[in-house]
């Protein structure tokens, strides 16, 4: 029995230890968390809990104490806050309540969870970059509507985008869909790497639409380059 | 009262990164060291270790232990914020190898660590991760370069990569079976080495060839999360800069060139990026970038410019920066990286080779206390682009930069 009231009653207890099991079973867990002495010094350094009804050493305490509904809550409410940026790595009992939050969240996204997918929306084209391209950031993702809040500098930069790439020195990188030039060869790999470790399951879980078109974009290259998939 | 030029008097860009306090670490809270861990699998079969290259300089990591940094034959492991978006980093990082005489490569058998899309939406897992990082590793080996990070972020993840790697057998061999459907062998670096760590480990030659004065700069320095919080026991550390209590890579750069470094009490604070924030919920990235980081830095230090030494600070802190002005915070500092900073002082152009022009927050005054004259400069840059534009020149190259 948690201590909180629990905030998801209509999901079943059994299907919310499920999930907690796979986070459990995770390689990565039992280095992630060794017990919690409460101390807050995680709260202290972590930038989300400054702006956020949210609070690493929670994350920390529910895990440690099993609280199978508090973390089912956290699943769903609390893990898209993190910023991922490991400050809570300085806790004294060599806990990472940032690594555990990654594991909530790949188990979220593994299992299709309604609030990853909210979590997510807007955010497929950078998957499918990512995926499909091999380089996360492209010079032409800098477009005056997608950053407005960056001020007239982005509306410069894409309107001159290809003249400004063409005077950067390194060879590499006169290209404007991709951060730099990635050979052929180096993104089939990077596909043989999302096929063979599950990740493309991942992503149908969560988005059917980015599935369906990253599977075409990749099977054409697969099997071009002799590769069944 | 006033301060008279005694032998009594400490400079000031001694103050600051100087300390009374002696920090000695305990060797009892010292985690394992890897390289012990890393031959044995070697020695096992398990996976080829790749020796960081002759000539290579020893630093300290935060437990007193040595780290080898290469000083040539490195293949640059690029960033895709840094190529995408402020491409004038990563141009900075090849031209001080250029100007230094030391031999890279600048490979197009690579991806990005994908790490980024990974701490943003979890849509991967740990073994895929590896692959990633495995994939780049092998390509790296075959040419017979070693791999030099140039994104913080990659080089975090990687050393996570190395610590699942080198604990969980399941991962490991999830990861060399993929590797051998890619024809590919399993080879995990020496040391994992990032690009500061080598401007580090360079910086007396780069002061050598300083050709602008930076007496009069003062700098704040944002040290990078995921360069010293992932991994920690790895990071640079020197009893000379802060008592050895942080990571000396950066600041010891900016004393090594004669500036100014001033503290201020956020330091330890990230920069507010995110990973899933910058690019979806940036409401919380400008509020934190502005509040807790610049604003903090311009009343407690006022420096001239922010340095950092990672691609989503140095994007964070400077884009942040406009709706900050927009609402009348106490915001305006110039942002730039190391690789940067470096570069002007050893005389590069702001615009051919630090492209500040991809930079969002007004750097120009920064120029002029450099002694640049960015006007000149920025004639000079629209010379190149009229050429470029005209068809007289397909690129820029660096013959033509300098
Ligand atoms: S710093 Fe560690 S021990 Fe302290 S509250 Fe956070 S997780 Fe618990
Ligand atoms: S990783 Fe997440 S929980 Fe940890 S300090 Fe950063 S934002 Fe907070």
């Amino acid at each position: 029995m948690g201590l909180f009231a629990d905030k998801y009653p209509d999901v079943a207890y059994q299907e919310k230890e499920r999930l907690w099991e796979q986070v459990k079973a995770d390689p990565r867990y039992p280095s992630y968390l060794y017990g919690c002495y409460e101390c807050g010094i995680c709260v202290a350094a972590c930038p989300s809990a400054r702006f956020y009804d949210f609070s690493p050493r929670k994350i920390a305490q529910a895990a440690a104490r099993e609280d199978i509904d508090l973390i089912y809550e956290q699943m769903n409410d609390d893990v898209w806050n993190c910023s991922q940026c490991f400050s809570c790595n300085r806790c004294p009992r060599q806990n990472s309540p940032g690594g555990v939050i990654t594991i909530l969240r790949e188990v979220a996204v593994k299992n299709g969870l309604k609030s990853a997918k909210q979590a997510l929306e807007g955010y497929s084209r950078i998957i499918y970059k990512i995926m499909g391209t091999g380089t996360q950031v492209s010079p032409d993702m800098l477009q005056p509507d997608a950053f407005p809040d960056w001020g007239p500098q982005v509306r410069e930069v894409s309107a001159d985008l290809e003249l400004w790439r063409r005077a950067l020195p390194p060879e590499t990188l006169h290209t404007t869909s991709t951060g730099w030039q990635v050979d052929d060869k180096t993104i089939i790999e990077l596909y043989l790497i999302w096929h063979n470790t599950g990740v493309m399951d991942m992503i149908a879980e969560v988005d059917e639409g980015l599935h369906m078109i990253l599977n075409d974009v990749m099977e054409e290259k697969l099997e071009e380059a002799g590769y069944e998939v | 009262m006033t301060a008279t030029a005694t032998a009594e008097v400490i400079p000031y860009n001694a103050v600051n990164t100087k300390s009374s306090r002696k920090f000695e670490r305990q060797a009892e809270y010292a985690p394992e060291d890897f390289h012990d861990h890393l031959f044995e699998l070697e020695a096992e079969g398990e996976w080829i270790v790749q020796r960081v290259p002759e000539p290579y300089v020893e630093v300290m990591t935060k437990f007193g232990r040595k780290k080898k940094i290469p000083l040539e034959m490195t293949w640059h492991h690029k960033s895709c914020g840094q190529c995408g978006h402020i491409p004038g980093y990563s141009t900075a990082i090849f031209w001080l190898n250029r100007k230094l005489d030391l031999k890279y490569t600048d490979p197009t058998d690579q991806t990005s660590c994908t790490a980024w899309n990974y701490y943003a939406s979890a849509t991967s897992n740990a073994a895929a991760q590896a692959g990633v990082a495995m994939r780049n590793f092998a390509a790296a080996y075959e040419t017979g370069y070693y791999p030099l990070i140039h994104c913080g972020t990659s080089y975090g993840h990687y050393k996570e990569v190395r610590e699942e790697m080198m604990h969980h057998a399941e991962v490991r061999h999830q990861v060399r079976d993929v590797m051998k459907k890619l024809g590919k062998p399993l080879v995990m670096p020496e040391e994992i080495v990032h690009y500061s760590e080598w401007i580090h480990a360079v910086r007396d030659r780069i002061a050598a060839k300083q050709k602008r004065d930076f007496s009069n700069l003062a700098v704040t320095v944002h040290p990078a999360c995921h360069y010293y919080k992932l991994v920690q026991e790895d990071a640079i550390y020197d009893p000379d800069i802060y008592g050895g209590q942080r990571t000396a890579t950066v600041s010891a750069l900016i004393v090594a060139l004669g500036a100014e470094v001033r503290d201020y009490s956020t330091w330890f604070d990230c920069c507010g990026f995110g990973f899933r924030h910058i690019l979806v919920q940036r409401d919380f990235t400008r509020s934190f970038a502005t509040r807790r980081k610049i604003e903090v830095m311009k009343e407690e230090a006022n420096p001239d410019v922010v340095i950092t030494h990672d691609t989503g600070c140095v994007t964070t802190l400077d884009k942040s920066q406009f709706v900050g002005q927009a609402h009348g915070l106490n915001v305006g500092v110039p942002v730039m990286s190391d690789a940067q900073f470096a570069a002007l002082a050893m005389g590069a152009h702001p615009y051919r080779v630090c492209q500040l022009h991809w930079h969002s927050t007004d750097y120009k005054p920064l120029l002029e206390k450099m002694g640049i004259d960015h006007e000149a400069a920025w004639a000079e840059f629209q010379e190149d682009l009229k050429k470029l534009k005209s068809g007289e020149k397909e690129y820029l190259t660096w013959e033509d930069v300098g």
